[in-house]
């Protein structure tokens, strides 16, 4: 089999899978379904193996695989991309995806839903293929919308519950506000290099640097750079995928969704699509600071901000998830540094042991028969020894404890932002630094509660405001039961996911962030951005990093962090409720979520509604149908029941007024002479 | 095969198939006018294939064409012919056809002959207007397709068929009357031709060019329908037969546009350039405003009409804008409004029949009771929504991305469809399709049948093939565009 085959194989074989399970789900039997799906998988898996191999060989694809479409002087097509970067990414997601797919079977045992749920996750794996794998704009949308779909009907997947029916709408509706400004992005990348060719758009770039295009009447003050432009309209679709503030709204809610999809969609890979597709076009933003700048600033806000949100929350699932929003932002900070490598290192790191805690939490959920709040947990190390091992494990690699793999790609960050000078970056290294802190805070946080402590569950439970993981189970464990550990095919992929959770990082943090390995793939400009110059000067192996690390802030801050969880709520549980009680106005703020959903559902929301209703009750019925042309209808009614008087069928009425005409026309003739 | 006159059969193969059926009289024959009615209407999409299949992509001419004395006295001709930019939608109008007759198969049961001989010949009429090269044929044949559908609203239609009719009949017919005039103005002034192609050749000072713009631009309008003249679109909707919207969707929408490009850019392109600011503002309130609209309606048919006004206001944008991406997206967008568009009221319909209403209100759950209808659904909503892989990606993406070399902000206000069209389509999708069962109607529900699953898998086909490979649609239209290109580049005031 040629290369070229090859490439086709990875995506196709997913798709296939899909296929068979989605348009044949009434009638296949479940091991038919899932074997099928997870053969494709596996087959992506090994193949983007062999294309990693052949590329580290030196062998890169550039090429088309069939013409879209073509109109006037422009061609679309839809091809690959096979580089250093793309192989990255395709051994990233073909295998979490295997995992997950793995940990599905038993995860969704009893769902009636089974089948339909292989099939959207390999479509999922399919689309995000598609995605990492072109070699132009056109491509890379349709993938980016498709992930969304599929990300819509996952998150939907219990469809009878109206909070996940509100959420994927949700979250589809504020991706396309991203959508909406990434199109135009694509928009300006045609209109002024003329192709969607990422080759040919890179090797132009430079050329374009200094072009400005006006936005407003030809002011001088409406002219802005196009790169600048064009960058940051491409970041607002990468806002909306990754979920940067202020387009972050949907992410906690996409949590309605089953717990697989939450670690495969919205926390390994599809979420990471913004911060890919950014280290994808690193030629066009190294070429604006202006661009730059704003992505550092989003990136810190959202690394900070989101961070705080994970302190408050009960459920288990919406913790993991605000933590994915926190590294998210630290991923965003890393592009705005120009430290694009970094960036996609952390974006590994963080699929490896994201969706470990994810697929963690998902066990935790099954042994807790599904009750998802943490306020009801507690101890569970006796009972879900595998479980309790694999999560601490993936904790430890989020607060970057030295030589796991977090460590390494999150340290990395933070010296990235220290040595950057673009606008904005002295906020962003306060915010990545004080993130740390609140990072390991709600992580032991979370793993304190659970895992630890006093045995609170089995007991009256907890309101039951908060969600859950599924209706058609029953929840919660009765009093007197105990929790269970969970399956081999949920643990095995914990076990397998802790391994490069662990080790990934010190494996791969030389070469890739200061080898050749991205090396004409990712580009920087060592000389205006000299950030990842500064990081390879200090950096004298993985070893030494992680054992001078013990002397900086950040390991530090991490312990702290650790130890305030620990005293808060194993050694003195009364204090969190007395600092809640004393800063009241801040637990609201953040209990609210800074109000974004309250804002967004009253004014977006409201403000759409309410002026659709105003045009249409208003324009078209009042004034068009009611005026225009129902009034044209009575204008000629009115019309005709004057002209009926004059009608009236009298001879003498007629004499009477041919007889006045003809008088006022003599008049007027007579006396005009 | 250059010897068949292929167009003349697409013509009037279905309307003799539709005269044929009216034979058949009564209803204690409704299954022979049903059979009748199939074969015709197959027949009918058979031979316009050879248009696609013999057709030369390397030339702008007319092909396929006929031409025969008509009226010698006053030089009218019976004059057919196609280029890349009708040819299309000869096909496009069969193959809807082909699904209309599919699509009250077992719905209607009252006056079976009359109902699908009025499809069939108004299939026949509508295969004539995009291919007439003659003015007045395209005339008679334009206002002659008025009655059927006319006909179709009044006898078939709801509670308040009878005021839609009419609104649509006054709507459309006062707007032909200018465009006859203008017609008449360019058969004196071109010295006796009513050939439309001569009528390109012409040329005419600016003021009367603004005219006969003005005059085509109102006939147009009303059937495009653009703002603000769309308001009989959402009644006549609302009260047609799933059939008769499905065709006044797909084919009946597509006619003011296709105007646009066989007369008004043409014959008056000095006129086009000089009020194109007019007609880009006209489109993108129908996108903004309209869209808005879409998003309160609570009848889920007048949902859908709304949303073909804000898809037609992406044709119109696109023509105007003067580049082969705008009128190429613009036509596409054309073809896959006729796939999607009436796949999403075929959609409704099958609720309809079921349930007979069409309130969002009185559904909620569906997929609980039709698993199968809900993922059809939800495939032909995404195409709605400009979901890429599906056609209705590809017409929006092409718009779109010309308009922002056209204009920025043209292109912003065009690109809030990405998120107000997702909005209107998903939330109704969400209030219909899912939560729990929402009332005993829809606990009662019945999945579509064999007949339903082959309508909706062959619009499914069109709405998936479209998106994953448009390229064959487009590639018969670049002579013609670039051509058109071209000629509209050139002023004609002497």
């Amino acid at each position: 089999m040629d290369m070229k085959s090859l490439y086709l194989l990875v995506p196709l074989a997913p798709l296939v899978g899909a296929m068979i399970a989605g348009l044949l789900c009434r009638i296949i039997p479940r091991w038919v379904a899932h074997t099928a799906t997870i053969a494709g998988v596996a087959i992506a898996f090994i193949a983007s193996v062999v294309i990693f191999r052949d590329v580290m060989a030196g062998n890169t694809f550039n090429g088309p695989v069939y013409q879209w479409l073509t109109s006037g002087d422009y061609s679309f097509e839809v091809g690959f991309l096979i580089d250093q970067l793309t192989v990255t990414m395709m051994l990233v997601v073909t295998s979490v995806s295997l995992m997950v797919h793995i940990y599905t079977i038993g995860y969704m045992h009893d769902d009636p839903g089974y089948n339909r749920f292989f099939s959207y996750i390999s479509l999922f794996t399919f689309s995000m293929l598609m995605l990492v794998m072109s070699n132009n704009f056109m491509q890379l949308f349709f993938g980016w919308e498709a992930v969304g779909l599929v990300s819509y009907l996952l998150i939907g997947f219990w469809y009878t519950r109206p909070t996940a029916i509100f959420a994927n709408m949700k979250a589809f509706l504020v991706n396309r506000v991203g959508d909406f400004g990434f199109i135009l992005g694509i928009g300006l990348v045609l209109a002024h290099f003329g192709t969607l060719d990422y080759a040919a758009v890179f090797a132009k770039a430079p050329s374009l640097a200094d072009t400005t295009i006006n936005l407003f009447l030809d002011r001088e003050w409406a002219t802005v750079s196009l790169l600048a432009a064009t960058c940051i309209l491409l970041f607002v679709g990468a806002m909306g995928k990754s979920a940067q503030v202020p387009l972050h709204v949907w992410l906690p809610d996409s949590m309605e969704g089953p717990t697989p999809i939450s670690a495969l969609i919205h926390a390994a890979t599809m979420v990471t699509a913004g911060i890919f597709m950014v280290a994808r076009m690193s030629p066009l933003f190294e070429l604006s600071d202006t661009a730059l700048s704003f992505v550092i600033v989003i990136g810190s806000i959202t690394a900070l901000f989101m961070g705080f949100l994970g302190i408050i929350q009960n459920d288990i699932k919406r913790v993991v998830a605000y933590s994915t929003l926190s590294q998210l932002g630290y991923m965003t900070v890393a592009l705005g540094a120009s430290a694009y490598s970094v960036a996609i290192f952390h974006l590994m790191t963080h699929a490896f042991f994201k969706a470990l805690l994810f697929l963690g939490a998902g066990s935790v959920i099954i042994g807790m028969h599904h009750d998802q709040d943490i306020r009801n947990m507690g101890g569970l190390r006796k009972y879900m020894p595998i479980t309790w091992i694999t999560s601490l494990i993936g904790s430890l690699a989020l607060i970057g404890t030295p030589f796991f793999a977090g460590f390494y790609s999150k340290d990395s960050i933070i010296e990235a932002v220290k040595f950057s000078h673009i606008p904005g970056a002295g906020f962003a290294y306060f915010a990545v630094l004080a993130g740390v802190f609140v990072t390991a805070f709600y992580s032991f946080r979370m793993y304190f509660l659970v895992f630890h402590g006093e045995e609170r569950f089995g007991k009256a439970h907890h309101g039951h405001d908060d969600h859950h993981d599924d209706d058609h189970h029953h929840h919660g464990l009765a009093p007197g039961q105990k929790p269970h550990e969970t399956p081999w095919v949920v643990t095995l992929p914990l076990v397998l996911l802790a391994i490069p959770s662990v080790i990934i990082g010190f494996i791969a943090i030389e070469p890739m962030l200061f080898g050749d390995y991205f090396k004409g793939v990712i580009h920087v400009d060592a000389a205006r951005h000299p950030a990842m110059a500064e990081l390879a000067h200090h950096f004298h192996g993985a070893t030494a990093m992680a054992t001078h690390a013990l002397t900086t802030a950040p390991f530090w801050l991490a312990v702290s962090g650790v130890a305030v969880a620990w005293f808060f709520y194993l050694k003195r549980p009364d204090i969190p409720a007395a600092i809640k009680a004393r800063v009241g106005p801040i637990y609201t703020l953040l209990e609210n979520k800074y109000y974004f959903d309250k804002f967004n559902e009253a004014v977006f929301a409201g403000g759409a509604r309410l002026l659709g209703r105003g045009l249409w009750k208003g324009g078209d019925a009042a004034l068009i149908d009611g005026i225009l042309v129902n009034g044209s209808a009575r204008l000629v009614g009115w019309i005709a029941s004057v002209v009926r008087f004059f009608q009236s069928g009298h001879i003498y009425h007629y004499a009477f007024t041919m007889i006045i005409g003809v008088f006022v026309l003599l008049t007027l003739w007579v006396s005009r002479v | 095969m250059s010897g068949t006159p292929l167009l003349s059969l697409a013509v009037w193969i279905p309307i003799f198939a539709g005269l044929v059926v009216l034979a058949t009289g009564s209803d204690r024959n409704a299954p022979l006018a049903r059979m009748l009615a199939l074969a015709g209407a197959f027949a009918g999409l058979l031979v316009t294939i050879p248009l696609y299949t013999g057709f030369d992509m390397q030339t702008p001419a007319m092909q396929f064409v006929e031409l025969a004395p008509w009226i010698p006295r006053f030089n009218i001709n019976y004059h057919l012919g196609v280029d890349g930019i009708s040819m299309l939608f000869v096909i496009l109008n069969s193959f809807i056809t082909l699904i209309v007759v599919l699509a009250g198969w077992q719905v209607i049961d009252n006056k079976v002959a009359q109902y699908n001989a009025g499809f069939l010949i108004m299939s026949g009429l509508l295969n004539g207007i995009f291919s007439a090269l003659d003015g007045i044929l395209f005339y008679v044949f334009f206002e002659a397709s008025l009655i059927p559908l006319y006909l179709i609203i009044g006898i078939w239609g709801g509670p308040n068929r009878v005021y839609a009719a009419i609104k649509f009949f006054l709507y459309t017919l006062l707007g032909s009357l200018l465009f006859l005039v203008a017609l008449l103005y360019l058969f004196i002034n071109s010295g006796g031709s009513f050939s439309i192609l001569d009528w390109h050749q012409l040329p005419i000072p600016m003021g009367a060019q603004i005219w006969i713009f003005l005059a085509f631009l109102i006939a147009f309008a009303v059937k495009v329908p653009m703002w603000p003249v769309h308001t009989w679109l959402p009644d006549a909707h609302v009260e047609a037969p799933t059939g008769g919207s499905i065709v006044l969707a797909a084919i009946g929408l597509k006619l003011g546009a296709y105007g646009f490009l066989r007369f008004s850019l043409p014959i008056t392109p000095d006129a086009s350039h000089e009020l194109a600011g007019l007609i880009v503002a006209l489109s993108l309130i129908a996108v903004v405003y309209i869209g808005f609209v879409a998003l309160v309606q609570e009848d889920m048919k007048k949902l859908v009409a709304y949303s073909s006004i804000a898809h037609m206001g992406f044709v119109t944008l696109g023509f105007f804008m003067f580049s082969a991406l705008g009128i190429e997206g613009a036509l596409v967008q054309m073809i896959s409004h006729g796939f999607v568009s009436g796949a999403m009221f075929f959609c409704i319909g099958v609720m309809y029949d079921r349930v007979h209403s069409r309130r969002i209100a009185d559904y909620g759950g569906v997929v609980n009771t039709m698993p199968k209808f809900a993922a059809f659904f939800m495939l032909f909503a995404m195409a709605n929504a400009g979901l890429p892989a599906t056609s209705g990606f590809v017409g929006e993406f092409m718009v779109i991305l010309g308009a922002v070399k056209y204009n920025f902000w043209v292109a912003f206000a065009a690109a809030s469809t990405m998120i107000v069209g997702a909005a209107y389509t998903l939330w109704m999708y969400k209030r219909v399709i899912f939560g729990d069962i929402g009332n005993h109607h829809v606990a009662e529900l019945t999945d579509i049948n064999g007949r339903e699953f082959l309508i909706l898998a062959l619009l499914a086909i069109g709405t998936l093939g479209m998106g994953l490979y448009p390229q064959p649609f487009t590639e018969v239209m670049h002579s013609s565009v670039n051509e058109l290109l071209r000629h509209i580049a050139i002023s004609k005031i002497q």
